[in-house]
């Protein structure tokens, strides 16, 4: 049995319990009988579950495991055009196109996600700033609703469609399959720099200077610093370069094999670490693969496992940028009063590059995002309070992250859900669908 | 570029095979039942490097169609070079138990059909003088367990006829390897609870290629599989027989 979970364990599902259907290409069809039934249960992909909280989980209705739709249908070398079915992972297509010097037009910060994921969360990543979201560069695409209709759609071609499609959190039917184009890049390496920060005002600054020329930013904080070195951390930027030798993929050699126990990720042993991690010598310049660049976790699968039984949470906002100084300053106040901070947290300035996505998370200005072991109503209480400062500053939760904001500050987050609900096939839905919108 | 014959093509095990050999821009002539999911396999395979893709839809376990599908295969390609056997079905112990019908079917699909198939092949390469022949076998067949015998029996078969085969074949350069996958992750186990030793198609598929290139005899996949069956070979009948395994 396969294990339904969402990358944070957080809501816990009983995997026994959940309905799952397989999805092969071209021949599935939904059961005829859920169709006419008002109280039939609703469908939801699941690809990788890599989602964080529930915008993958539909405990009351049935999962569409997508895992038999990993075929490429074609592949245009010349124009780096590439199509194929939605549960084909970000490292299936690296390793058909690193060779022939083609990249992800975009890519988050793991490469086990699905085509299908991507589109349905719009996801970003270090080149935000000079390219935007995955979902800007989906040619076409096949939706099958679950009254049986394939629909293709494109910027032309059931426009509204598509662009509910493109961050619409899978809602609007399944995914059968994407083409999108391809990112020409001169060579498997990427350059590197790393400059040390010793607060807010150096990395807004920094981010600044390096948005011209450097195709992909992000740093890391010390979340826990506090007082003087408030907002610390490393700056990270890369360009692509050329490599002179062939790049050879490697499976990760290092797995969590089990459920650490809680009590090891405390706020002394997460501070050392970052400590340690903020001091460490860095090489400046470096000219390193592009796996540990843009993949530095995925070299050890099952890192959540880290977070013991009870999971994590993931927070992650955007910040408009008139507000950037300020919200951010308050937020890492009080996470680091909080003591619940751990080590994996990330801040990047997001261009204002639009995506063609209804309901697309990211905008112009700061995003913060940050893991949170889960410690129940400490935890719960933290985040409310940090969505109560990114609600003053008028800033947006990114859904594929969150698993408790509430709908109140999601109508507010999203208020383009009232244009966007038009779209929902009628027998899809999602346990963060019925959390949000109370439906 | 070699010329590669797949029967059971569809299998999770074979696709992930057939993927890596793609790569390397070989002819390919894919067999299974269900034509659709064919289809894709070939677009996929087109696109990962395959110089050229047959496919066609057939009963492999129906024995009388054999002798026309080989000669298809190798009109289609020029010669076959290497052959991979991935079809089988893992039926219900219990209800062979009951009727001698069902255990006749099994064998017929995991043993029976596959002789006959092989018959044919040896006998075009041995001619031909060159070529590798590949086959799924199980660790199962290594000792009859309750659970599962009469799988074991087809396959413990299977395994002495490939050890025949490639002594008889190996005058004739031509390549016999037994593989023996232990517990995968697959739609023909996706009933059963998995734990520590399950692994992915994917590890399965890179360790037939490489099986496959370095012309190996006989594997195990994962490896530690040669160490648990011999564990469970050396232990006595007497006590064997009350165990519950």
């Amino acid at each position: 049995m396969k294990n339904y979970q969402s990358w944070g364990c957080y809501p816990k599902v009983d995997s026994n319990k959940q309905e799952v259907y397989h999805v092969y290409p071209d021949s599935f069809s939904f059961p005829e009988s859920d169709k006419t039934d008002a109280d039939a249960p609703s469908f939801l992909a699941y690809a990788q579950g890599r989602s964080y909280g529930d915008v993958c989980m539909n405990q009351d209705g049935i999962l569409l495991d997508t895992q038999h739709l990993d075929h490429f249908i074609q592949y245009d070398k010349e124009k780096g055009i590439l199509r194929c079915e939605a549960g084909v992972t970000f490292e299936n297509i690296l390793q058909l196109i690193i060779p022939h010097n083609w990249f992800l037009p975009v890519t988050p910060g793991t490469k086990y996600i699905s085509v299908g994921g991507a589109i349905a969360n719009d996801v970003h990543g270090k080149n935000h700033h000079k390219a935007g979201t995955f979902g800007r560069y989906v040619q076409k695409l096949e939706l099958l609703r679950s009254n049986g209709e394939r629909l293709i759609c494109s910027p032309s071609e059931n426009t509204e469609l598509f662009n509910a499609t493109i961050g619409g959190l899978g809602l609007t039917g399944l995914i059968n399959w994407v083409e999108f184009s391809l990112k020409k890049i001169p060579g498997n390496k990427i350059e590197q720099e790393t400059l040390r920060f010793n607060n807010l005002n150096e990395f807004f600054k920094l981010s600044d200077d390096s948005d011209k020329d450097w195709e992909y930013t992000v740093a890391w904080i010390d979340c826990l610093a506090n007082g003087d070195d408030l907002g610390r951390g490393l700056f990270m930027r890369g360009n692509h370069c050329e490599s002179k030798k062939k790049y050879k993929f490697k499976s990760s050699k290092l797995s969590v094999p089990f459920n650490v126990p809680g009590f090891l990720l405390n706020k002394y042993t997460v501070n050392a670490f970052n400590n340690v991690y903020f001091k460490r010598p860095v090489k400046q310049y470096a000219k390193i693969n592009f796996d540990p660049f843009f993949y530095p976790l995925d070299a050890i699968a099952h890192w959540n496992r880290l977070y013991g039984k009870k999971g994590f949470m993931q927070y992650q906002c955007v910040i408009p940028k008139q507000h950037r100084e300020t919200a951010i300053h308050e937020m890492l106040s009080i996470i680091s009063a909080s003591g619940q901070g751990s080590f994996l947290s990330v801040l990047k300035e997001f261009g204002d590059i639009k995506s063609p996505g209804l309901l697309s998370f990211p905008r112009q200005g700061t995003t913060l995002a940050l893991d949170f072991p889960n410690r129940g109503k400490k935890t719960l209480e933290l985040l409310d309070n940090l969505d109560a400062i990114t609600l003053k500053y008028n800033g947006s939760v990114y859904p594929a992250k969150d698993a408790r904001m509430s709908p109140q500050a999601f109508a507010q987050y999203y208020p383009n859900w009232n244009e966007f609900e038009k779209y929902i096939d009628p027998h899809f839905s999602s346990d963060f669908k019925r959390r949000v919108s109370g439906k | 570029m070699s010329n590669i014959l797949i029967l059971g093509a569809t299998s999770a095990i074979a696709k992930q095979t057939t993927r890596l050999f793609a790569a390397d821009e070989h002819n390919l002539y894919l067999v299974a039942r269900n034509e659709e999911k064919l289809s894709s396999i070939k677009q996929d395979m087109l696109v990962r490097g395959a110089t050229d893709v047959h496919y066609e839809s057939l009963d492999i376990a129906d024995d009388k169609q054999h002798e026309d599908l080989i000669q298809r295969a190798t009109e289609a390609m020029g010669s076959i070079d290497t052959v991979l056997i991935a079809y089988g079905t893992l039926g219900d112990q219990k209800q062979c138990e009951e009727n001698y019908k069902n255990t006749l079917d099994e064998l017929q699909t995991n043993c029976l059909s596959v002789i006959s198939l092989l018959t044919l092949l040896a006998n075009q390469l041995e001619q031909q003088k060159s070529g590798t022949i590949a086959v799924i076998s199980s660790p199962s067949g290594d000792r009859g367990r309750q659970s599962n015998y009469i799988y074991g029996t087809a396959k413990g078969a299977l395994t002495i006829f490939l050890q025949g085969l490639r002594n008889r074949l190996a005058k004739s350069k031509v390549h016999v390897v037994t593989i023996k996958p232990g517990f995968v992750d697959t739609p023909m186990t996706r009933d059963f609870k998995k734990g520590l030793l399950w692994v992915g198609p994917e590890v399965i598929s890179e360790g037939i290629y490489k099986a496959i290139k370095k012309k190996k005899e006989t594997v195990y996949l994962p490896f530690f599989w040669r160490y648990i069956m011999l564990i469970i070979k050396l232990i006595p009948e007497k006590l064997f027989k009350h165990l519950s395994l």
